[in-house]
């Protein structure tokens, strides 16, 4: 116990001592979760609209008054043919366009049909559909507004968006953006731990000492998981200074899940440490291993719904997940462990694996 | 700058924060000279040398290489200059061969130059047979070898040697001297820096490093007087120990 | 001239000698093409829905069948309980709540009006919205064939619709029309993209890495002491690079229009063009990179979180539409958010070189400075 005390003492003090890399290290996960949660983000604003108008009349006019005056959207460029819209919606300058069918007004005075086209750039289909249904929603309104007691059935849908009313994408994605930085930071210090000691030649030193291998692992893990615990910390009081992200859950909880996170992604990278003595193959395999497939894998942009079947699969294997899950839930929609149980779990089953695995590892290195 | 000088220094000086790596060395090294530049390991030698060979820029004091400034003629002078470092600086994984090609074409030389003279170095090496294999499966003291004759490709009047036979046997140590022989005869100007003593006998004129300066310079022979030492070796540890009171030598 | 050839030459021979580094850019990137362009999609496949039928008459029940019908959503429950239905959407096992009240039928009889709750985990941020909308289609579609049963005698009318003539009394009908991708196929939008993201960051690797190695192994300074210009050099180092990313681009094109069928609807000839002086961009800033560390290692470090931020913030996964306006003037510094927007204009939209115009002098202007700064970083000499 008291040679083991040494070595955190010991770790403790090099962390300390390489002001830089410490800084590093807290300061990252702060920098990034600043940047990616003002860019990443899905709410559709500000809609570049185009009209088409050949026979401008007092119904026309009015719909367009009507979407202009909505928060929705901005006219672009009035036209009286279709001819230009290619070039408008080529070049970004219009990214949605409402076509008119020429004698509008006459057409429903005269009891016809009148045909109105909208047109979404739907390059990126959720936005496309998005950006019509807003249209199709403001003349739906005016429509309903033209003929009052309509006859006939109307079963009228009452909206509401459960959890977050606001429905800021900000709010959806900070949660699982904090997965993914505290992904590379943990792949990060897991690095740096493995640069020191490959430097300084300690690691022989340590595995011929009198300390058993799962001694040594508890204390290289654990200064790493206090500087962790800051990080956890500092990114849910960013999320919620910055970006406004309720939290209706219990902050104890979070901060405990995100500390077991913290280990699992510490102990993979041990692991993956543990397992090649090329540290530059170490290296690529903690970036690409953990890195990528959390950021497209994981569920923090990308929902695992949309996934194909495999990948769905693949996705249960990665750690972040799990965190993603476990984070939007106690954020958004506060629930506690009595809903989050099987997630937390998985996650204390994921760690106690990993550790025994790089404990073996070591241990087959002393042989 | 003086007829017949190749390497001309006055009080050169090299600073790297409060530490001063080069400390006002002068000297003058004559064309056709092989010239041993020795030290101890960080007595600064390689700092001198990088200086004169425009990698490092000087932080007081003037030289002059091959006629022109280090100062505002480096590049002047990488013409006319050859290099070969500590490390050999052959691309391991090129054959012999395109190592030739690649240092030919980098100097300017035309196709039919490198290929002339490409066949008459690996003839005068003995590489013929191996021309195509790559560096990295060749035996140590053939890179030596090689790296020199690369380094002589462009036919410059002065060469500088970096610790050039670090690592190798003394067979191949006397051999490889054998070549430096070779181009001194032919009117290069050689600079050579070694912590070897003993490859000092093989120098025109040498100048001992100590902590910066130029703790002695002169001939073997001289420098052997005047220390009353029967080698090199015992001419450097007397200089090294001004305490033991042999002397300590003046530029 | 010479001596750049000379140099060139001996890149591309190091780089075909080096297995490691020859799979990595041509294997490693066709693999992550093909997986990643799996798994970056927002489709929205079938929504899991609960539904809490309080009303339990054949018209509820109506309802249901209609849903299911629709292939968009997949009863996952149902049960005449709210709280259980709440509780649904806090497990996650339903994303959509149906809620008909009691009276449901009595009430559409009746008044010929009654509401329905639709209540969606916001959690689906921009899905949300496109599942109330598929929901609320499917209502207006049981409203109009109930009418004609519930209160015959009444001409039916209808609230517009996505397509479909209509009966009775006129009224405005809309269609909405999606251009550039009709079959709103995810794939088209994140292929391009993809393939932007890997050609950046092999091309930006490759060059951060190589004077890192050549730092490392000693032959820089033996290039350094040859007469060598700084211009001859990097254009030498930067030449086989952009070539290698080049062929890279056109194995990824051949791939996204093969497996993934991509529409080329633009020239192809333009693209590669706009292609050739982005890489310039890129491979500068790898020579920038390397310029400041000291290893292989570091350079490998430093470029993966420099493109992590080029990429996240290109507009590449969520469109910079979405991003806060000031976020938007500085990705215009990004000259991947150009390189993937062109991408996207010339082959799904068909844009010409006069479309782009803007965003490829971005590009050049990019370029020409990268390339100066790199030049400019570079010294033969340590000061």
């Amino acid at each position: 116990m008291k040679a083991l005390r040494g070595l955190l003492a010991k770790e403790f003090r090099h962390i300390l001592r390489d002001r830089r890399t410490l800084a590093v290290v807290v300061l990252m996960p702060v920098v990034q979760v600043i940047l990616f949660g003002f860019a990443i983000r899905t709410d559709v604003k500000d809609i570049r609209l185009a009209i088409v108008d050949p026979s401008p009349d007092h119904v026309t006019l009015e719909i367009r008054h009507r979407l202009e005056a909505s928060e929705a959207f901005t006219t672009v460029a009035v036209l009286r043919t279709t001819d230009p819209l290619d070039g408008l919606f080529q070049r970004g300058a219009a990214q949605e366009a409402i076509v008119f069918e020429p004698e509008f007004a006459t057409r429903l005075d005269r009891g016809m049909p009148a045909r109105v086209q909208i047109i979404a750039d739907a390059t990126e289909p959720n936005t496309g559909s998005t950006r019509q249904n807003y249209a199709l929603s403001v003349i739906r309104t005016y429509e309903r507004g033209l003929g009052a007691g309509a006859p006939g059935v109307h079963i009228v849908p009452a909206l509401r968006l459960r959890f977050d009313p606001t429905a800021e994408s900000s709010h959806l994605f900070v949660p699982g953006l904090m997965a993914f930085v505290l992904t590379i930071i943990s792949a990060l210090m897991t690095a740096i731990s493995l640069t020191r000691e490959k430097e300084t030649g300690t690691m022989e030193a340590l595995l011929v000492s009198p300390l058993r291998p799962a001694q040594i692992i508890v204390g290289k893990v654990l200064p790493y998981l206090a500087i962790g615990f800051v990080s956890v910390l500092l990114v849910i009081v960013e999320a919620r200074v910055v970006f406004d992200v309720p939290l209706r859950g219990s902050l104890t909880l979070l901060l405990f899940e995100g500390t077991l996170f913290i280990l699992v992604s510490l102990s993979l990278g041990m692991l993956i440490s543990s397992r090649t003595s090329s540290q530059r193959v170490a290296m690529m395999g903690a970036m690409l291993g953990t890195m990528l497939p959390t950021m497209l894998l994981s569920g923090f942009i990308f929902p695992i719904e949309s996934m194909p079947e495999i990948l769905r699969w693949v996705s249960n294997i990665i750690p972040a997940r799990w965190f993603v899950t476990i984070a939007r839930s106690i954020m958004l929609k506060g629930v506690g462990l009595d809903y989050l149980w099987p997630q937390t779990l998985v996650l204390c089953g994921m760690a106690v694996v990993l550790l025994g695995l790089s404990t073996r590892s070591f241990r087959i290195r002393l042989e | 700058m003086s007829e017949g000088i190749a390497i001309e220094a006055r009080e050169l000086t090299r600073v790297f924060g409060k530490f001063t790596a080069v400390d006002h060395i002068s000297l003058d090294i004559r064309a056709g000279e092989i010239f041993g530049f020795l030290g101890a390991n960080g007595a600064g030698k390689t700092t001198a040398m990088r200086m004169f060979i425009g990698l490092l820029a000087p932080s007081s004091g003037t030289a002059r290489v091959a006629g022109y400034d280090v100062y505002t003629e480096s590049e002047k002078i990488k013409r006319s200059i050859g290099y070969m470092s500590q490390r050999f600086s052959l691309y391991e994984d090129l054959t012999i061969r395109e190592n030739i090609r690649l240092y030919g074409g980098i100097y300017g030389l035309a196709k039919r130059d490198i290929q002339a003279r490409s066949e008459q170095m690996l003839a005068r090496l003995g590489m013929e047979q191996s021309a195509d294999l790559q560096v990295r499966s060749i035996p140590l003291g053939w890179r030596q070898k090689l790296s020199f004759s690369v380094a002589l490709l462009h036919r410059p009047r002065i060469i500088f040697l970096d610790e050039p036979t670090g690592g190798v046997d003394p067979i191949t140590r006397r051999q490889f001297w054998e070549l430096i022989y070779q181009a001194a005869a032919a009117g290069t100007t050689v600079l050579v820096t070694t912590h070897y003593m003993d490859e000092a006998e093989y120098c025109d004129r040498i100048s001992i490093m100590v902590a910066g300066k130029i703790g002695a310079m002169g001939t073997p022979a001289e420098l052997k007087r005047r220390f009353d030492a029967g080698t090199m070796d015992e001419v450097f540890v007397r200089l090294a120990r001004p305490a033991t009171g042999a002397g300590a030598g003046t530029a | 001239m010479r001596a750049i050839l000379a140099l060139a030459w001996a890149e591309v021979l190091h780089v075909v000698r080096d297995k490691a580094t020859l799979a990595q850019v041509i294997i490693v990137p066709v693999v992550q093409l093909l997986v990643l362009s799996n798994a970056a999609t927002f489709t929205i496949r079938q929504t899991p829905a609960y539904v809490v039928d309080l009303d339990h008459t054949p018209t509820s029940r109506g309802l249901l069948t209609r849903l299911t019908a629709s292939g968009h959503f997949r009863i996952t429950g149902a049960s005449g309980s709210t709280d259980l239905g709440n509780d649904a959407l806090l497990r996650d096992n339903a994303s959509l709540v149906v809620v008909i009240p009691t009276d449901f039928e009595k009430s559409l009889v009746r008044d010929g009006t009654a509401e329905v709750l639709l209540s969606v985990n916001a959690e689906k941020g921009s899905s949300a919205g496109i599942i109330q909308s598929y929901a609320s289609d499917i209502l207006a579609d049981y409203s109009r064939e109930l009418g004609a049963r519930l209160r015959p005698g009444i001409s039916t009318v209808v609230a517009p619709d996505r397509a479909g003539p209509l009966t009775g009394v006129a009224r405005i009908e809309g269609r909405a029309r999606s251009w550039y991708n009709p079959t709103l196929n995810y794939k088209h939008y994140m292929v391009p993209g993809i393939l932007v993201a890997l050609v950046t960051l092999i091309s930006t690797l490759l060059s951060a890495q190589n004077i890192a190695r050549e730092k490392e192994i000693g032959t820089l300074e033996q290039l350094n002491v040859t007469p060598i210009t700084k211009g001859q050099f990097i254009t030498a180092k930067l030449l086989p690079f952009w070539v290698l990313a080049m062929i890279d681009l056109a194995i990824g094109l051949l791939i996204a229009w093969s497996v993934f069928g991509v529409p080329m609807r633009g020239s192809l000839l333009l693209l590669f063009a706009v292609a050739g002086i982005y890489l310039v961009v890129t491979l500068g800033i790898g020579l920038l990179i390397s310029g400041r560390v000291e290893t292989q290692q570091q350079a490998m470090f430093v470029t993966f979180f420099v493109m992590m931020i080029y990429l996240l913030m290109s507009g590449l996964f969520t469109p910079v539409d979405s991003m806060p306006h000031w976020v938007q003037v500085a990705a215009e510094f990004n000259p991947v958010k150009h390189f993937v927007s062109i991408s996207r204009a010339i082959l799904i939209k068909g844009a010409g070189l006069a479309e782009v115009i803007r965003p490829v002098g971005i590009l050049v202007a990019f370029a020409v400075g990268t390339f100066w700064l790199a030049v400019q970083q570079y010294t033969k000499r340590t000061a």
